[in-house]
């Protein structure tokens, strides 16, 4: 029994924490309508930002500065935000498509420079000599994990509560402006490049946010957590949450990780062993085709929004 | 009179379904005439000429053409109905060189070299800049080779959209000319002007549309200076409301 | 430095094939394929097939050509991968791309892009396995151009090279003689026009893909034999295409050819300052140069 709660704590706290990345895609693609296509770099650099500012010191990688922890998080979105900004300013003047490709080669370049760049991040090894806040008042156990689950959800809440009031903002009513319609908003004397480009770094902001999370949680981040895998999970999310609807994200992110793991666990008790290499390569063309079906049959998300708009910029109920 | 060579019925349509631009637009053209049509900005004059060229969906309504029904034609197959269009702007392959552009026009003709010395004898202007790439020609020159392109399918029927915006005074008049001389082979023209003096002196016939519907036509002569005209350009008053 | 650059110029084919095609999609379909290094994959799977079936059934093919280690039977089981791949191409079109642009969704094709590369890569994993695969198990000797400095080619390259080449030129001559070659022009710069101007539409987006993934095909079966032939080489590849396409400027044909090289060359020239390990940032590097310098590429104009 305390292993099955111990568990559904484990679980809700990633599925939590990647609730909070797919907020911060949907403030971009859902709502401004900005393409990335490397989300795992922005998770990734709060996540590497926050161990790197908070750990203790190590002599064989950079970092260890020992900030307390409030502040170490709040580096690591720091860090989301100014990756976001170079690619944003760089792209989002140019037709869409510069931005996906972009988007998509940050994250590459992110994962290759973690993966070697030793001195500064501790290459394949990962980063080490991270302590998790309050460890010493509070131990390692279940209290541990039970109150960080409420550290997150408070936050994941937080953010949705943010976000719900931005999008209901006038600025939020100029980023679906620019979406339906980018001549028009421009007419009206608005700067769309600059306004989407605020988007894009608050978006990125709240991605970082949720890989400093996660790195917290672990006390611990490698390049084999900033694969392009994670990027296609978060999108599926969304998908199949909704683009352009908070609540729907959140429920997107719960259910394809429960489905991820689901079938992970489903491959590697059931499928036979000379088959359990390629489990992986199963659930990659599982999420592939959640993408493209989603998109060709319900574009709109199992969980749409109440009011939808329209691509003439028509409410509709 | 005899029958008219175009025959629009009651055309309403628009970009968007459920969001009409037309309603219930009718007008005819005849052969080797001129016709033009005038309005104010978002008459749906652009939108009436796109509709016959089958670039806009027509909800309701007929357009014949020579007898035939082109009603929702596919704009690829308009030369087969022997129809030709010249859009407003972005009306020739900047990328291209003008013989480019012209062999391309040409590529279904029966004889492309023999066409295109027919094309360079009607605009000699043309002939020096063969080589040259078509997005470095001045704005007449462009004007006269998207005219150049659609006339080398032979068409018998040329719709133009204001072919002279953007053109000096000079470069307009000459344009224009070209057009009316067309009509001698008995090619019909159908134009959008906004020009609104230059095109009554050098059209047979005019419409006048406002808020996508058909408001007065007549005697493109006989309109010049009608005080009916300035009213529907500066007030916007309908004459015949719904037509 | 000079081996840096032969090696160079030689990926450079390879890219330069690969991302021909790719910046026609692009241009006239309006969003970044991130499915069509999946291409050279199936074109280099397919032409391994082809190449077993061949060389069982017509023992004659199996031989070498000369001090190559490319045997007749691949060199059709080329011809034949490209077909497949062109005819891939426009069923991932019909099945994915049309249908979610008839949606008028024109921003989901990138996500359903990224989909069915997913889908693709991983289902060639499932069926050739995940580990490498060879045209050919013999070891050509790579022929030594020179001593001082020290220059190794393979015979291989060379004739991968050639080949490039001479469909390089004949595209050239395609796009700059041919009525054909000027509608693929012209509906890469203005869709509507083309249209206006008697070109069927639908048609030539079906002519583009199977275009597209036709030289897609032959750099897969050019990589294969230079490298070798693994799930991965559309992941591996994606990021320099693209780059190839955005140093040209998208939808220059000519820029895409020009890029395919300017990126072999400079990924390679690279690694005479970076250690090797950081060679898949390269690409990405090259971008946010052009996006700093000529955020159009050497050929592309401003298009909204």
């Amino acid at each position: 029994m305390i292993g099955l709660i111990s568990y559904l704590v484990f679980f809700t706290t990633v599925a939590s924490i990647l609730a909070i990345a797919v907020l911060g895609l949907n403030l971009q693609w859902g709502n401004t309508g900005l393409f990335n296509g490397g989300v795992v770099a922005f998770f990734g650099a709060g996540a590497y930002g926050t161990l790197l500012l908070g750990g203790t010191p190590q002599p064989d990688h950079m970092g260890g500065f020992g900030l307390i922890y409030p502040l170490a998080l709040l580096g690591g979105m720091v860090a989301a935000g100014l990756l976001a900004w170079i690619v944003g300013v760089l792209t989002l003047r140019m037709r869409h498509d510069y931005l996906a490709i972009s988007t998509f080669g940050v994250a590459v370049a992110f994962e290759n420079l973690m993966r070697n760049a030793e001195w500064l991040s501790g290459g394949a090894k990962g980063i080490r000599g991270f302590e998790r806040p309050l460890r010493a008042a509070l131990g390692d156990g279940f209290l541990y994990n039970l109150l960080f689950l409420l550290f997150v959800l408070l936050l994941l809440f937080a953010t949705y509560r943010f976000l719900e009031l931005l999008v209901g903002s006038p600025f939020g009513r100029l980023l679906r402006a620019i979406r339906e319609d980018e001549t028009a908003a421009r007419s009206l004397g608005k700067s769309p490049d600059r306004i989407r480009l605020i988007a894009f770094i608050t978006g990125s902001v709240i991605m970082g946010l949720a890989g400093g999370l996660y790195g917290t949680f672990y006390a611990f981040v490698s390049p084999q957590d900033v694969l392009p895998t994670l990027t296609f999970q978060i999108w599926a999310m969304l998908i199949v949450g909704g683009a352009g609807n908070n609540r729907g994200a959140i429920m997107g992110a719960f259910l394809i990780w429960a489905a991820w793991t689901a079938s992970g666990w489903g491959l590697s008790r059931f499928a036979p062993v000379e088959m359990q290499i390629f489990a992986g390569s199963i659930q990659y063309v599982l999420i592939g085709l959640v993408i493209v079906g989603m998109l060709l049959w319900r574009p709109q998300g199992l969980f749409p929004e109440r009011l939808v708009v329209s691509q003439s910029g028509h409410a509709k109920n | 009179m005899p029958d008219p060579v175009l025959n629009v019925m009651n055309v309403t349509g628009g970009y968007v379904p459920d969001l009409p631009i037309l309603h219930g637009v009718s007008m005819q053209a005849h052969r080797g005439s001129v016709t033009v049509i005038i309005g104010p900005n978002g008459a749906g004059k652009s939108t009436l000429i796109k509709a016959i060229a089958g670039l806009v969906h027509v909800a309701e309504g007929s357009i014949t053409h020579a007898g035939t029904e082109i009603t929702n034609i596919r704009p690829d197959r308009m030369a087969n109905h022997g129809i030709a269009y010249v859009p407003q702007t972005d009306n020739i392959f900047r990328s291209l060189t003008v013989r480019q552009n012209l062999a391309l026009a040409l590529r279904r003709h029966l004889d492309p070299a023999a066409g295109l010395s027919d094309l360079l004898a009607q605009f000699p202007a043309l002939t020096s800049k063969l080589e040259e790439k078509a997005g470095s020609l001045s704005g007449g020159q462009r004007q006269f080779l998207a005219v150049a392109m659609a006339l080398a399918t032979t068409p018998s029927l040329v719709l133009m959209d204001e072919p002279s915006a953007g053109l000096s005074p000079k470069a307009a008049q000459e344009v224009l000319e070209q057009a009316r001389a067309l009509t001698e082979n008995g090619v019909t023209i159908l134009l959008v002007e906004q020009n609104v003096n230059q095109a009554l002196r050098l059209a047979d016939h005019c419409y006048i549309l406002a808020e996508g519907r058909n408001q007065i036509d007549g005697n493109a002569a006989d309109l010049i200076g009608d005080p009916t005209v300035a009213e529907i350009y500066l007030g916007g008053k309908r004459l015949r409301a719904g037509a | 430095m000079i081996q840096h650059m032969l090696d160079g110029i030689l990926v450079g084919a390879i890219l330069s094939l690969g991302a021909t095609g790719l910046t026609m999609v692009m241009h006239m379909l309006r969003f970044a394929n991130f499915s069509h290094a999946e291409l050279l994959s199936i074109g280099a799977y397919s032409a391994l097939v082809f190449d077993a079936i061949f060389k069982s059934a017509l023992p004659v093919f199996a031989t070498q050509i000369g001090p190559l280690s490319m045997t007749l039977a691949l060199g059709l089981a080329m011809i034949l991968a490209m077909g497949i791949t062109g005819a891939s191409a426009v069923l991932f079109d019909r099945l994915v791309f049309r249908r979610v642009r008839e949606k008028g969704d024109e921003l989901s094709m990138v996500f359903a892009s990224f989909g069915l590369a997913l889908i693709i890569r991983n289902a060639i994993g499932l069926i050739f396995g995940l580990h490498t695969k060879l045209y050919s198990q013999d070891i050509v000797f790579a022929t030594v151009l020179s001593r001082d400095p020290l220059l190794l080619v393979k015979p291989d390259q060379l004739a991968t090279l050639g080949i490039a080449l001479v469909i390089i030129l004949a595209l050239h001559l395609t796009l700059s003689r041919t009525n054909f070659g000027f509608a693929l022009r012209a509906v890469a710069e203005n869709p509507n026009l083309a249209q206006v101007n008697g070109i069927n539409l639908q048609k030539m987006i079906v002519t583009v893909w199977v275009l597209g993934g036709g030289l897609a095909a032959l750099a897969g079966v050019f990589y294969g034999l230079s490298n070798q032939i693994t799930p991965t080489i559309g992941r591996d590849l994606v990021l320099p295409i693209f780059a190839a396409t955005i140093v040209g400027g998208i939808g220059s044909i000519y820029g895409a050819l020009l890029g395919g090289f300017i990126v072999g060359l400079a990924a390679n020239l690279a690694l005479l300052i970076l250690p090797s390990g950081y060679s898949p940032s390269v690409p990405f590097l090259i971008i946010l140069a052009v996006l700093l310098i000529r955020p159009n590429g050497l050929f592309g104009e401003a298009r909204t």
